[in-house]
């Protein structure tokens, strides 16, 4: 008996569709966030983030539409990310029904801004989101950079001391993606999340790399997360979700089922 | 027609409450209200909480809402939520100790340090996420829920109620504390039961169907 670890499928979002296409069986509408979010609920998902990718920030309205409609009819935690960068864009989606909201480089190019929005809205709504990248050469001690655009721009800081910084500046959670893993369904950066969790005392969502279920057991057993999260497996029906919680049951984690 | 006021102080957004009650009681009507009247006339009353302590009071007094709370809490169903549990109680050691309300006798104290039980691993806080409660009796708001149901939880401070009696529900983090805390109309729950998937809005109708 004790807390779950979790499982969290995250969707892109441009312009108030989701894209990457989602490929579920008998889905009418695979762009529509509402169904989709539906779906994942159906299947266990312990949460949903969605990440809006929208480009131009006249668009950006609609994000906070597709968060009404989703918080109307999905009660399950919802995490937004992408173009948050001041204390209104957190309240607008708040306030939409969004229960967290995930930033990223507006925390770079201010990091007081975590501290402000923390303060205001609580810590259990930020979560710092940090994009790192692997900068050790063979046989020297592990270290990894923040990056920002994608993982192309290296900002020159250190990762693990990001994530302590994050921590006493308010964060109630940190979404660690290793770019270096991201895309390549070769698994979490084990090393990474298991730094960056045992540098910190708040929770951990490991990302980036999912290409198994057993890399999802591997984030919480060897990088210590305390949730993983994952699009691709989920989005092309490869896995539901809880396949992917019976799996993590049977290798000994604790799961909602 | 049932009446549900969900009291509107500031603290955090009420939007997912409200849909949540609409969800599982369409007769009910739902109002999201700072005003005394409302809140007076209402037949049921949610008592939300985000945030800190210390700010959760300062808003009640600015809005001039303290009796009216304790008075719903000593007259008609009366269901607190995350911080509304903490707030119901005597004092809180949260910004160096902030008193409650005093409508049940307790405390609340912070997660110093949590261990797990077996692995004497470090727990992380916030405790965040879906934890198991274990229900103590068999209180109407717990019908049709299984025991040892998950819930989802995100808080770094927990009740500790001066009296077991109190408690309608333990959650083990580290040890265990009281998630929900109840008595006669009161039920108060650390959780959020409108992010709590089937469990949360069954708890919810139950709610809305409750004649202590």
């Amino acid at each position: 008996m004790g807390l779950a670890k979790r499982i969290i499928p995250c969707l892109d979002v441009d312009r108030g569709r989701v894209v990457k296409g989602v490929k579920f069986v008998e889905i009418r509408d695979a762009g529509d966030p509402v169904e989709i979010a539906r779906r994942y609920d159906k299947q266990g998902a312990d949460e949903i983030t969605f990440l809006d990718i929208t480009a131009s920030s006249d668009d950006r309205e609609t994000m906070v539409h597709v968060v009404e409609q989703v918080a109307s009819e999905v009660f399950i935690p919802l995490t937004v990310g992408g173009g948050i960068r001041t204390l209104d864009d957190v309240r607008r989606m708040l306030n939409a029904g969004a229960d967290k909201v995930s930033i990223n480089t507006a925390a770079i190019a201010r990091p007081e801004f975590v501290r402000e929005a923390a303060e205001r809205f609580g810590n259990q709504c930020i979560v710092v989101a940090i994009d790192a990248k692997a900068v050790h050469q063979p046989g020297e001690s592990p270290r990894w950079e923040i990056f920002t655009h994608g993982g192309r721009r290296p900002t020159g800081i250190d990762a693990v001391e990001w994530a302590r910084r994050m921590n006493a500046y308010g964060a109630g959670e940190i979404l660690l993606t290793s770019m270096d893993r991201d895309g390549t369904k070769r698994g979490f950066d084990l090393e990474l999340t298991r730094a960056i969790s045992e540098a910190t005392t708040i929770p951990i969502i490991a990302s980036g790399g999912v290409g198994t279920l057993d890399h999802l057991a591997d984030g919480i057993l060897l990088g210590k997360a305390d949730a993983v999260l994952a699009a691709s497996i989920f989005h092309f029906a490869e896995y539901t979700i809880e396949q992917a919680k019976r799996h993590m049951q049977a290798r000994g984690i604790e799961v909602r089922l | 027609m049932t009446s549900i006021a969900i009291i509107d102080y500031g603290m955090g957004n009420l939007r997912s409450v409200a849909k949540a009650l609409e969800h599982v009681a369409p007769q009910a009507r739902v109002i999201v209200t700072q005003n005394r009247q409302d809140i007076l006339q209402a037949d049921r009353v949610v008592f939300p909480g985000q945030g800190s302590i210390r700010d959760c009071m300062r808003e009640l007094a600015h809005w001039n809402l303290v009796d009216v709370v304790r008075d719903a809490a000593l007259g008609k169903p009366f269901l607190g939520l995350c911080l509304g549990p903490q707030a119901l109680l005597d004092f809180s050691e949260e910004n160096d100790g902030v008193a409650g309300l005093g409508v049940l006798p307790g405390r609340v104290v912070r997660f110093a340090d949590p261990r797990d039980p077996v692995t004497g691993e470090r727990l992380k806080v916030p405790h965040m996420g879906w934890n198991q409660v274990r229900q103590a009796g068999n209180h109407p708001l717990w019908r049709g829920i299984p025991q040892d149901s998950r819930f989802y939880f995100v808080h770094s401070y927990y009740p500790r109620p001066a009296d077991e009696t109190l408690v309608a529900g333990w959650t083990c983090y580290g040890f265990e504390f009281a998630s929900v805390i109840a008595r006669d109309n009161i039920f108060a729950v650390q959780f959020h039961p409108e992010k709590s998937a089937q469990a949360g809005l069954r708890l919810l109708a139950n709610f809305a169907n409750w004649n202590p």
